[in-house]
C-alpha cells in the first residue's frame, strides 16, 4: 500500500439545526494502522463516521477516504469501505447465515458466493453453530461479530467501527478487540470510535481526542500520556526510616518536586526517565539506611490525560468539571 | 474489483459480478430486500393475521350491524356496496405497514447499513414496496373469500373488469405506500409511524363511499368526499364489479394514483438519501 493516509478528512464543520457536531474536524489516519477516535457522547464521533462512511454530507471542509472523495466518489468508495455502527445493524428476524447472504448480494456477489461468503465468515466469528438461528436470539456479543462480519464481506482495506464494543461484556470485548487486531495484522486500516480509553490504548496506533466536534489532542497513547507529565513515581519506606534522606535520594532522580507525607512514610515525584532508573534509585534508598515498603511507578491512564485536556472524564458519569481542571484545559489546548 | 483474503483456513477470491447494467442491477437489489421482507412476514405470522381480522371485523360489522340501517338505492345489496369498500380500506391500511416498516429499518441502524453499501438507491424502497404489495394481494384475497361468505357477488360484469378492478385497487395502494413511506422516514420511530399514518387515513377512508353512499352526508363534507382519491377508486371498483358507469371515476382515479407516485416517490428517495439512524 501507498504512503498516501487512508483517511485525510480536512476542517470539517456540521451542524443539525442550532447544535454543532463538527467544528473544524482534522483527521488524518496512516494506512495499515489502527486510528481511534476518543471521546466523550456527544463529541462529534459518530458524525465523523458518518461522514467518511458517506452517510452524511460535512457542511463545508474535505474528506478522503482510501484517495476517494467522500462525496464526489461516493459510489465507488462504498465498495471498498465496510461500516459497523453503534447499533449491531442485522436484521433480527433473519439468520445469521440469511443476514450475510442478503448484504452478499447487495455487494453484488452472486449466489453462489455470496453463500460461500457467508459460510467463511460464520465460522470465522465462531457463528457456525448459530448460522440457522433468527439473528433476534442472538447475544449482544454474537450480534456485534454477525455485524462486522457484514462489513467484512468485500473483504474492505478500510474499516469503520463506531464504538464497537459499548455495551458489551468483557469477554465479547476482548473477543472483538482480538479480531480487530486481527484485521490488522491482515493489513485492514481500521478507524474506531471510542469512549473506553482502555480501548484505544490497547488497539490503537494513534489515537485523536475529539471534544465539542473538534481535535484537541493527538498522538501515540504514549505521547498523550507524556502530555500529562509523564510517569509518576510513589515510595512508601519502612517505620522509623529516615524520610529526609529518603527525599534526597529521590530528588535525584525525579523530574520534579519530591512531594511528602510524613505521617504515612509516603514519597512522591514526577519520573520521565522510565523505569530504567528505578534499580539505581532503589540502591540509593538502600545506602542511606533506609528500608523500601513499597514502590510503585505509575504511567498515566488515558483518563488522566482526558480529564487534563477537556476537564471532563471520557465517560461523563455526572462527574462534576472543578474550576482547576478547566484551567488546565484552557493551558493546554491554547499552547 | 477483486480482493484475496488470507484467512484462517483457504484464501478467497470475493469478487463481485461484473457487467450488469445498472437497472438490472436495481431490479435485482430490490428483489434481495423484497425477499427479506416477505421472510419476516412468514416469521411474525400474528401481523398478517391482525392485519386480516380487523377488516373481517368491520365486514360483519357493517353487515350485520349497520347495514340493515343503510340505504344505498333500490336493486342494491349493501354488502354488495359495502365489499368494494372494504377491499380498498383494507389494501390501504395495509400499506401503512410500508412506513412503519421503513421506521423499524431506521431505528435499528438497518437504513446507515443498507445506505453504507454499493446497492442501487431506491432498491430498499421499490423492495419494501413490493413485499408489501404482495402482502397486501394475500389479504384482499382473504377479504374476497370473507365477503363471498357474507354473500358478497360480482354483479353484471366481465371477468377482464374484474381484473381491472383489483389491479386498480392494487396500483392505489402502491401508491400509498409511498406516501407511507415518506412518513415513515421523516418520524422519529415506529410507534409514531404507525400513528401519524393513521391519524389521516382513517378520517380519509370513512369521509367517502366506503361504507355510505356520499349523497347521505352533509353538503360541505360531499364536495370533500365526492373528489377525494379513496372515493372516486372505490366508484371505479365498485362500477367494475357490480356493472355501471366506470370511465369518469376510473380516470380520476388513475391520475390520483400517477400523480401520488409521481410527487412521492422522488421524495420518499430523497428522505431516504438524507435519513440516517440513531
Amino acid at each position: 500500500m501507498s504512503d498516501k493516509p487512508a483517511v485525510l478528512a480536512h476542517d470539517l464543520h456540521k451542524r443539525f439545526g442550532t447544535s454543532v457536531a463538527l467544528a473544524g474536524l482534522d483527521l488524518s489516519v496512516a494506512t495499515g494502522t489502527v486510528h481511534a477516535v476518543l471521546g466523550p457522547n456527544g463529541a462529534g464521533k459518530t458524525t465523523a463516521v458518518k461522514i467518511l462512511t458517506t452517510l452524511l454530507r460535512a457542511d463545508s471542509g474535505h474528506a478522503e477516504v482510501l484517495g476517494l472523495d467522500v462525496s464526489r466518489r461516493a459510489g465507488e468508495l462504498r465498495s471498498r469501505i465496510g461500516l459497523t455502527g453503534q447499533y449491531a445493524a442485522v436484521d433480527e428476524r433473519l439468520t445469521g447465515q440469511e443476514n450475510l447472504e442478503m448484504f452478499g448480494r447487495l455487494y453484488r456477489l452472486s449466489v453462489v458466493s455470496a453463500r460461500a461468503r457467508a459460510e467463511t465468515l460464520l465460522e470465522r466469528f465462531d457463528l457456525t453453530d448459530a448460522a440457522r438461528r433468527q439473528a433476534g436470539t442472538y447475544s449482544g456479543g454474537m450480534r456485534r461479530r454477525l455485524d462486522l462480519a457484514a462489513s467484512l464481506i468485500l473483504a474492505p482495506p478500510m474499516l469503520f467501527l463506531d464504538e464497537p464494543t459499548t455495551g458489551l461484556d468483557p469477554r465479547s470485548r476482548i473477543q472483538m478487540w482480538e479480531v480487530i487486531e486481527e484485521l490488522v495484522r491482515d493489513g485492514t486500516t481500521v478507524l474506531l470510535t471510542t469512549q473506553y480509553l482502555e480501548e484505544a490504548d490497547q488497539l490503537a496506533r494513534r489515537i485523536s481526542v475529539i471534544d465539542g466536534g473538534r481535535v484537541i489532542a493527538e498522538g501515540t497513547a504514549d505521547d498523550l500520556k507524556s502530555q500529562v507529565g509523564g510517569d509518576r513515581l510513589d515510595i512508601v519506606i519502612a517505620r522509623g526510616g529516615d524520610v529526609d534522606a529518603a527525599r534526597g535520594v529521590l530528588a535525584r532522580f525525579a523530574s520534579g518536586e519530591v512531594s511528602v507525607d510524613a505521617d504515612r512514610r509516603r514519597l512522591s515525584a514526577p519520573m520521565n526517565r522510565g523505569a530504567g532508573v528505578l534499580p539505581d534509585m532503589v540502591r540509593g534508598v538502600d545506602e542511606v539506611g533506609v528500608t523500601l515498603e513499597d514502590i510503585a511507578l505509575h504511567r498515566p491512564t488515558l483518563d488522566d490525560v482526558f480529564l487534563a485536556l477537556t476537564g471532563h472524564h471520557a465517560r461523563d458519569e455526572g462527574t462534576a468539571t472543578s474550576p482547576h481542571e478547566s484551567t488546565t484545559t484552557e493551558e493546554l489546548v491554547t499552547t | 474489483m477483486s480482493t484475496i483474503i488470507s484467512g484462517s483456513a483457504a484464501a478467497v477470491v470475493v469478487r463481485p459480478v461484473e457487467g450488469r447494467s445498472r437497472f438490472v442491477w436495481s431490479l435485482l437489489d430490490a428483489w434481495v430486500v423484497c425477499r427479506r421482507n416477505l421472510i419476516q412476514t412468514w416469521r411474525v405470522p400474528e401481523l398478517l393475521v391482525f392485519s386480516t381480522i380487523q377488516p373481517v371485523m368491520f365486514v360483519l360489522l357493517f353487515v350485520y350491524v349497520f347495514g340493515g340501517a343503510i340505504n344505498v338505492g333500490p336493486g342494491v345489496d349493501y354488502v354488495d356496496f359495502l365489499m368494494p369498500g372494504i377491499f380498498i380500506q383494507t389494501a390501504i391500511f395495509g400499506s401503512m405497514v410500508t412506513g412503519v416498516g421503513l421506521a423499524e429499518d431506521r431505528q435499528r441502524g438497518l437504513i446507515d447499513r443498507f445506505r453504507s453499501l454499493p446497492m442501487s438507491r431506491g432498491a430498499l424502497l421499490a423492495g419494501r414496496t413490493l413485499s408489501d404489495l404482495f402482502r397486501n394481494v394475500f389479504v384482499v384475497a382473504i377479504m374476497l373469500l370473507v365477503g363471498i361468505a357474507v354473500g358478497f357477488r360480482f354483479g353484471d360484469t366481465t371477468v377482464p373488469a374484474v381484473l381491472v378492478g383489483f389491479a386498480l385497487m392494487l396500483l392505489f395502494s402502491y401508491a400509498f405506500a409511498w406516501v407511507s413511506a415518506v412518513i415513515g422516514l421523516s418520524v422519529r420511530n415506529a410507534e409514531a409511524a404507525q400513528s401519524a399514518g393513521f391519524i389521516w387515513v382513517f378520517p380519509l377512508t370513512f369521509a367517502s363511499s366506503a361504507f355510505v353512499p356520499v349523497s347521505t352526508m352533509p353538503g360541505w363534507l360531499q364536495a370533500f368526499a365526492e373528489h377525494q382519491p379513496i372515493t372516486v377508486t372505490i366508484d371505479a371498483t365498485r362500477a367494475l364489479f357490480l356493472g355501471g358507469p366506470v370511465a369518469s371515476a376510473l380516470l380520476q382515479s388513475l391520475a390520483w394514483c400517477v400523480g401520488m407516485l409521481v410527487v412521492f416517490v422522488p421524495w420518499c428517495i430523497r428522505a431516504y438519501r438524507r435519513s440516517t439512524g440513531g
